[in-house]
């Protein structure tokens, strides 16, 4: 591991471990993961089914806490947060998408835009053009008044980028953004998020999808049994 | 999250169950009509009660004697009254400064006396006491069911009969109104100094004189007003500052010929009306400190207010029950809520909403449902009362009773059952809001 980009990382983790008790079994999903992710960089969580990916990035969202170790995300120890106050770093911070779009099926795609806006506190004067910022972002303006029932797999998660977009966050965090979705579609994802980064944008993406990662990531780490195993640069 | 963001998320949330959650509310609403009908029977009897004592004329009046008086009329009096102010005279200039007192609406002696009437037109005379009647009597209930008028003036040379002894004067009554009623009465007047009457000194006396007034009939009254505060029964009514200037012969004049000097009259008592009961005891206070002895009834009402409290008190204790198994659907609904929305809420927190926003979503949701019913409630309860109110006096009317107002819901009632609607309602939510603000938002994303 780069020792300079861990003293000088946008997000740090020192032997962050993560451990569920299932009865007497004790899981250990992330198992002592220390790296660092530079300002700027986009970086794929790689590994198999239960490899750990998904809860590092929900340690790293502030989304859950660690069992032991230390998060640090620009400059601030996740694990010594309240809840307050992790809910404060997931508003302005970090933006978040899932695989599953996680969009409210009952708002329009300009609400379920808005809704981050609303935790934020942000004037109601400045919400509709900040909306229009995050949609035409994502090229997505001329669905505005669309549930996400009558949107497709991509729109939706176009719509979910706008979502994490709005409170223009500096890290993007996204969980499987392609997983659901089909090749072509998935791309035109990774593109978007490609661009996001080419524009300062700090990007941990978790993926299954090898060959995605190898073409879009500036760095692919590796995760088996909660444990980091690689760390390097795609081929 | 700001309020006006709350209100809307929670009316967004509530529009999505409505069905459940109108039914919810309809609970509410019957919980809080059943507390608005009870409570407003109280209110609605204690009114009742309350009005018919307060336009009797007895609760906000205040006896004033000079202390001398007093202090023979009440021993507790005397004990209260030992080492304050000295007893001074009830003359015109006390009646002066009571008049100018806080809160005192009239200031007037009791004129009460026996004369000889008849009709302008016959010669047979009748021996009726005649009362002075001062203009608040006009408030009376006694005059409710007044035929013609009431005096024009308080100096006016009218007066009213009582219905039976103007039937004894004519066989219809209602046409001695506007007729001629001639009043012989016996004056009291300061006999001067050549026989015998020395005003400032130690003598005086005065002589009886027989008098005639003519005073025009302007009304009828069935009953005597302020008729529980005397034994004799007055007959005939004439405004109180006319009976004054008659300065006719009273049962007390004797004793007043031995206590007071002609120069300088004094009244045996006064009568002094307040703007409200309430007022009668700051009132009190204030005539002893001017070294008056007093005397209300309004402690009698006492007991009377306590027994309303614990009617009241009763009754919203059974009108409770139902908003007390309203508040449970509450709490089922909103943790049906949760269930439903528990991957809505780690979305939510997922975007940075806070345990706090959570747990105020479910609180304003709460407190919607709550005041919703409560005013469905109220309206509800309102709408009962006035059935009740509507079949209560269609048998008073059969019985031929005048119409009451049983049931009665007052503003404050309507806002306090609103107001407790909320509270119950925000009661309710405390348990759901909690544990919807403590869900784990990873294993609420993950819930299917």
């Amino acid at each position: 591991m780069n020792n300079a980009v861990v003293n000088g990382a946008a997000i740090r983790t020192e032997q962050v471990h993560r451990h569920y008790r299932m009865g007497p079994a004790v899981i250990r999903a992330v198992d002592g993961i220390t790296l660092g992710i530079g300002q700027g960089e986009l970086v794929a969580l790689l590994g198999s089914s239960g490899s750990g990916k998904s809860t590092l990035l929900n340690l790293i969202a502030g989304l859950d806490r660690p069992t032991s170790g230390a998060v640090h995300v620009e400059g601030r120890n996740l694990a010594e947060m309240t809840s307050e106050e992790l809910a404060r770093y997931r508003r302005h911070t970090v933006g978040m998408v899932f695989q599953a779009f996680n969009l409210v099926p009952s708002m329009t795609l300009e609400e379920n835009v808005e809704l981050p806006l609303r935790f934020a506190e942000v004037e109601r004067s400045e919400r509709a053009a900040r909306v229009r910022e995050a949609v035409e972002r994502v090229r997505l303006a001329a669905r505005l008044a669309h549930r996400p029932s009558e949107l497709s797999g991509g729109e939706q998660q176009r719509a979910a980028l706008a979502r994490a977009l709005v409170n223009r966050p500096s890290i993007l965090l996204a969980d499987e953004p392609t997983g659901n979705l089909d090749s072509r579609t998935g791309e035109e994802i990774l593109n978007l998020i490609a661009e996001l980064n080419q524009s300062g944008m700090t990007v941990v993406m978790v993926t299954h999808e090898r060959a995605l990662a190898e073409r879009y990531a500036h760095r692919i780490l590796f995760l088996s049994d909660g444990k980091l195993v690689n760390d390097g640069q795609p081929l | 999250m700001k309020a006006h963001d709350l209100l809307d998320l929670a009316a967004r949330n509530l529009r999505e169950s409505l069905l459940r959650n109108s039914l919810t509310t309809l609970g509410i609403t019957v919980g809080v009509a059943s507390l608005v009908a009870m409570l407003s029977l109280g209110v609605g009897l204690q009114e009742l009660v309350g009005q018919r004592l307060s336009r009797s004329g007895l609760f906000d009046t205040i006896v004033v004697f000079s202390g001398q008086e007093g202090r023979r009329a009440d021993p507790g009096e005397r004990r209260a009254r030992t080492g304050t102010s000295p007893a001074r005279p009830l003359d015109q200039q006390a009646r002066a400064e009571i008049e100018k007192l806080p809160n005192v609406k009239e200031v007037f002696p009791e004129v009460r006396f026996v004369t000889a009437v008849r009709l302008g037109s016959e010669s047979g005379a009748r021996y009726p006491m005649v009362a002075g009647l001062p203009p608040s009597a006009r408030e009376n209930e006694a005059f409710d069911t007044l035929q013609g008028q009431f005096f024009s003036a308080p100096e006016a040379e009218e007066a009213i009969l009582q219905l039976d002894f103007a039937k004894d004067l004519a066989e219809n009554p209602t046409a001695l109104v506007g007729q001629e009623l001639v009043l012989q009465y016996a004056e009291r007047k300061p006999l001067p100094e050549a026989a015998g009457g020395s005003p400032d000194g130690e003598d005086w006396g005065f002589s009886v004189l027989r008098r005639e007034k003519k005073l025009r009939i302007v009304g009828l009254i069935e009953n005597e007003p302020y008729a529980g505060r005397n034994f004799a029964r007055g007959r005939v009514f004439i405004p109180i500052r006319l009976a004054e200037t008659l300065n006719a012969l009273q049962p007390s004049s004797l004793r007043d010929a031995l206590r007071t000097s002609p120069a300088r009259p004094t009244y045996n008592s006064l009568q002094v009306r307040v703007t409200s009961p309430t007022q009668v005891q700051a009132t009190q206070d204030a005539l002893k400190k001017m070294g008056f002895s007093t005397f209300s009834i309004l402690d009698a009402t006492r007991n009377l207010r306590r027994f309303f409290v614990i009617v009241d008190l009763f009754l919203g204790i059974f009108g409770s029950l139902a908003l007390a198994v309203a508040s449970l659907g509450i709490i089922n609904t909103l943790v049906m809520a949760i269930l439903e929305r528990r991957r809505e809420i780690g979305i939510m927190k997922a975007l940075g909403a806070s345990d706090g926003d959570v747990k105020k979503l479910f609180f304003t949701e709460a407190a919607v449902m709550g005041f919703a019913g409560g005013v469905a409630g109220v309206t509800l309860g309102w709408a009962i009362g006035r059935v009740i109110n509507f079949g209560t006096n269609i048998y008073l009317r059969q019985r031929e009773l005048p119409p009451e107002t049983i049931l009665s819901v007052p503003w404050w009632l309507a806002l306090a059952a609103i107001a407790f609607a909320i509270l119950v309602s925000l009661a309710s939510g405390i348990y759901p809001a909690a544990r919807a603000a403590k869900l784990d938002p990873v294993q609420a994303l993950r819930y299917e």
